[in-house]
């Protein structure tokens, strides 16, 4: 090692930021940015690390960046500091436990007025087991609840972590930055590694662009990569030429090399995201590393639906909005299937619901097709009599009972923290979700983490809702896969006007079966509008009619108002019917708007 | 394409109100305080412009509340019509009239302009009622109001009337039926109830302390009043009116025949050489126009050969007599089955239209969910 890299390497800090959403994460990141003069403040936008704009509606980041900034300390000496931003939900927790592994520390954010929320620390034992040194970040001290003894002792008492020199911030006003800066100088390691050994470079996000491919973001954690390597990826052992390497500031800028303890990013001519697996390793073809570094991790979708065009001829113009997304999103799965109710479409795959979300929200407006989107299932494992077994994402492809030995479905270990006075109402829902009580810890004298295994598909449903207003928001939840299990599940179908609608099936347990059957009737009795005929809506399981409601028909749709002369206002009224119906699918003889076909699966409390 | 002698007609709006009704969303404001004299002064600049471009065949002075108006600009009002837009072989001349405020010295007045058509805003002969909607009228003043208008020669009158009323129950929808016949009267419209942004109602829906009847309601009430009313001899010719042989609205008509007519006053709307247009509606801004440029349009929009066939479906299936195949062809030179030959059959196939004598029209079932007939005839 050169004197002059060894001197680089030990300025270097990595880290990235760890809180819960909304305690201040891209805020106390737009501080750091400041204060590292990365921006004029012309160019500073308002929480510059949330790129697209869903993320900054949902105020969430989904999409991991990268940023190195050169702070000057009151010593005078200069660091490199590489800030790595992570995802903030669930969904993602492999992708932030790439991102943590990319690091040597981490802030944790905790708000001073909220206190430790579940998934805080879900993410800091991530950090901690990538053995991160965690700074701790007392935040919002300014607002009139805060109470930062109170969460000092929390972030003692429930996270172990010796709170004693926690800095007390407001990242809003910028109370507390510098401290933070002269925290991260000091106790985060500079990393080590050899920059002469062969190459290690951890992937931890990629996005696809259209002019240069694929850009791969990385940490070097052994070797040096420069322009014009061949390098191969440790998973699938595919070889690139690289042109270019760089880092952002937040700007993007070319650089010769990547070396020990960097953070930026490669491209080399590469067509797909799915060769740049988030946790693979980055070596070099002629010299290649002995191992990959650990953790890596192939993301398989957990839960699927079926995504269909409302008009029938935007069916080639979803594929291609499937293809484009699919080129910068390595989770997205997608096949063609066919529906009798809703003609040609897709089922796709999906890491969680919000990432089904986001794909959905971001077909229809960034491609402008408006979808029908079936209700989301998970995968359930069916054996069948002959002894073969099947893989089933979608319910209506559920073989018939008569042919099935027996049905698996995926289960999670899910951990709620919660309030010591809300755990009785936890319990009781999870009991009520067919969960089984693992567990109880108690953190502290407040607080409590309530543990159970609950099956996939009920935290799907209304879980998340119901857990948040059961307890007034204050409780939390992260959970985790725990593999399958043998459960007593049936399909249930769904018949509109006395026909069967293949896209409206379901997969229930079979003690909640009339309950859920009751519910779907009614609320898609609710959401259908009257018809010119009547609608019999009914619940069937096999041949049996377990519910039933019916849709009355459609009596008076008349204007019978005094318009005068006002002709255009008639006309838009009618344009407004019209534009309604196109929003709606016909099935069979009867019009279904969009949200019914989610209504079967997304039901509020009081249903 | 052979465009017949356009029909012309004149509406002209007075905006002026002593008391604003919980459900109405028309371009009205407080009279109190307002530069009326101004108004009269802007309608009259408006009414010459329009005059000079030929005389209607109706006028129809709507509001508002045109007999809000005091006795001096009332008359005066009508001094200006006569001036400018009066045309001796005026076919109808209807103006709107409050109960409250209709009295001897303004049925002089219409009289000796020659008003030929009275239309009284009752809405319902239940006191309770009255209140609840916001009118400052009991039911014995419409009754008393129409018969003064009787005394004074007035035989033409129709009576507005509402329906789908916040706790109107079936018997007091008869009852206030009965009462309107018992006038003697040959023409009444009835409109049901429409929950419009703006209005108190509106407001008190928002808040949860409105309560409406239902659809299915509405539609019995709907169904109830046609067989009445039909029962007296009034006949069912449009959608929301009703008339005696030879009383049916002449300047409503226009309206459903498509045919073009002058907006005149703030907020009016108008179809005059193939543009349909709309007024200033506040009245500051509607005087400022007017004294500007001579009319008060701020919206112009050229109806579009496809705009105009739709509307001529649409506004013409409002029609119980409905819209006539040979006139469709005379009017836009193509056969309406070329056109439309699709939508007609569908319709037909779920029982909302029917053809007969030449005409196609609603069915009894299509009355009743005429928005899906209309929706039908919207080509892009």
């Amino acid at each position: 090692m050169s004197e002059k890299q060894g001197t680089r390497q030990s300025r270097i800090r990595n880290f990235s930021i760890i809180a819960h959403i909304d305690h201040g994460k891209s805020t106390l990141a737009d501080r750091i940015l400041e204060a590292t003069q990365a921006l004029t403040q012309r160019e500073m936008k308002a929480q510059m690390l949330d790129a697209m704009d869903l993320e900054r509606e949902r105020g969430i980041t989904i999409k991991l960046n990268a940023v190195e900034l050169n702070y000057t300390a009151p010593s005078g000496e200069t660091y490199i500091f590489h800030l790595i931003d992570t995802p903030g939900h669930v969904d993602f927790s492999y992708e932030v436990s790439r991102s943590l592994a990319a690091c040597e520390g981490a802030l944790l954010v905790v708000d001073a007025a909220q206190g430790v929320e579940a998934q805080t620390l879900a993410n800091v034992y991530l950090a901690l087991e990538n053995n991160l040194e965690i700074i701790s970040i007392i935040n919002k001290i300014d607002l009139p609840n805060a109470d930062p003894d109170r969460v000092k002792q929390e972030i003692e008492d429930v996270i172990g972590l010796d709170a004693s020199d926690a800095v007390l911030a407001s990242a809003k006003t910028g109370i507390g930055t510098n401290e933070i800066l002269e925290q991260i100088i000091e106790k985060i390691p500079a990393p080590s590694g050899d920059p002469n050994a062969p190459l290690q470079a951890l992937i931890f996000d990629s996005l696809y662009d259209a002019y240069r491919g694929v850009v791969v973001y990385i940490r070097v954690v052994e070797g040096t990569v420069h322009v014009g390597d061949q390098i191969k990826m440790m998973a699938n052992g595919k070889t690139f030429e690289v042109l270019e390497v760089g880092v952002a500031t937040p700007k993007i800028e070319s650089r010769e090399e990547l070396s020990v303890g960097d953070v930026g990013f490669l491209t080399a001519s590469i067509k797909s995201v799915h060769d740049t697996q988030v946790g693979d390793t980055v070596t070099h073809a002629e010299r290649p590393a002995d191992k990959p570094l650990p953790g890596y991790r192939k993301m398989n979708p957990m839960v699927y639906c079926g995504l269909y065009p409302i008009d029938t001829a935007r069916y080639d113009d979803l594929r291609e909005a499937l293809g484009r997304l699919e080129l910068n999103d390595s989770a997205l799965q997608y096949e063609p299937e066919t529906s009798e109710a809703l003609g040609f479409g897709f089922r796709c795959g999906f890491l969680g619901l919000l990432h089904m979300d986001i794909v959905q929200e971001r077909l229809e407006r960034e491609f402008n097709i408006d979808l029908i989107a079936t209700a989301p299932s998970v995968i359930y494992n069916v054996k069948l009599t002959d002894g073969s077994s099947v893989r089933v994402g979608n319910p209506s492809e559920m073989p018939e009972r008569k042919f099935i030995a027996e049905v698996e479905e995926p289960y999670v270990k899910a951990t709620i923290m919660t309030p010591n006075d809300y755990v009785g109402s936890i319990m009781e829902l999870c009991q009520r979700k067919r969960g089984e009580f693992k567990t109880m810890e108690y953190l502290d004298a407040n607080r409590t983490n309530v543990i159970y295994d609950l099956p996939l598909s009920e935290i799907m449903y209304d879980f998340f809702d119901i857990l948040k207003s059961s307890t007034k928001g204050y409780a939390s939840l992260d959970y985790e896969m725990d593999g399958y299990r043998v459960s007593d599940l049936l399909k249930m179908d769904i018949l509109l006007n006395g026909e069967k609608v293949d896209a409206l099936s379901v997969i229930v347990h079979q003690e909640f079966a009339y309950d859920r059957g009751k519910a779907i009737v009614e609320k898609l009795k609710e959401l259908i509008p009257r018809q010119q005929f009547e609608v019999p809506i009914q619940a069937a399981i096999g041949q049996k009619i377990i519910s039933r409601s019916t849709i009355k028909a459609l009596r008076k749709n008349v204007l019978a108002k005094c318009y005068g002369g006002d002709v255009s206002r008639k006309r838009k009224l009618l344009e407004k019917q019209k534009e309604g119906k196109k929003r709606m699918k016909a099935v069979g003889s009867v019009e279904v708007p969009q949200e019914a076909f989610m209504a079967v699966f997304r039901m509020s409390q009081d249903d | 394409m052979i465009n017949k002698t356009a029909h012309r007609g004149a509406y002209i709006h007075i905006p002026f109100c002593d008391h604003i009704c919980y459900y109405c969303d028309f371009n009205k404001v407080f009279m109190k305080n307002q530069p009326v004299d101004d108004y009269l002064d802007a309608l009259a600049l408006e009414m010459k412009g329009y005059g000079a471009d030929g005389l209607p065949e109706t006028i129809y002075v709507g509001g508002g509340t045109p007999t809000a108006l005091n006795e001096q600009q009332f008359e005066r009002l009508f001094i200006d019509i006569e001036h400018y837009l009066m045309n001796p072989s005026i076919k109808e001349f209807t103006v709107e009239a409050n109960p409250e405020s209709l009295n001897e010295a303004k049925l002089k007045i219409m009289k000796r302009f020659g008003v030929t058509r009275l239309s009284v805003g009752v809405q319902t002969f239940d006191n309770r009622l009255l209140k609840e909607i916001g009118r400052a009228h009991g039911a014995n003043d419409a009754a008393n109001a129409v018969r003064l208008a009787q005394e004074h020669g007035f035989n033409n009158i129709t009576l507005d009337l509402m329906f789908a009323l916040p706790g109107q129950t079936e018997t007091v929808l008869h009852e206030s039926l009965e009462r309107a016949l018992s006038l003697g009267i040959p023409h009444i419209s009835i409109y049901s109830l429409q929950l419009e942004p703006k209005t108190i109602f509106y407001n008190r829906m928002k808040s949860g302390t409105l309560k409406l009847p239902g659809e299915d309601f509405e539609a019995d009430m709907y169904g109830q009043i046609i067989l009445e009313l039909e029962k007296h001899g009034l006949h069912h010719y449009e959608i929301s009116n009703f008339a005696k042989p030879g009383y049916e609205g002449v300047h409503n008509s226009m309206y459903w025949h498509n045919e073009e007519y002058y907006g005149i006053g703030a907020g009016a709307h108008g179809y005059w050489k193939g543009i349909r247009y709309a007024n200033a509606g506040p009245v500051k801004k509607y005087i400022e126009h007017v004294c500007k440029q001579g009319n008060a349009r701020v919206s112009e929009h050229e109806v579009t050969f496809t705009e105009k066939m739709e509307e001529e479906m649409f506004l013409g299936l409002r029609l119980m007599r409905g819209v006539s195949v040979e006139h469709f062809k005379e009017k836009f030179g193509r056969p309406i089955e070329q056109v439309y030959g699709k939508q007609l059959e569908q319709l037909k196939a779920r029982g909302l239209i029917h053809e007969r004598d030449g005409r196609l029209a609603m069915t009894p079932k299509g009355v009743f969910l005429g928005n899906n007939v209309f929706e039908a005839f919207l080509i892009s």
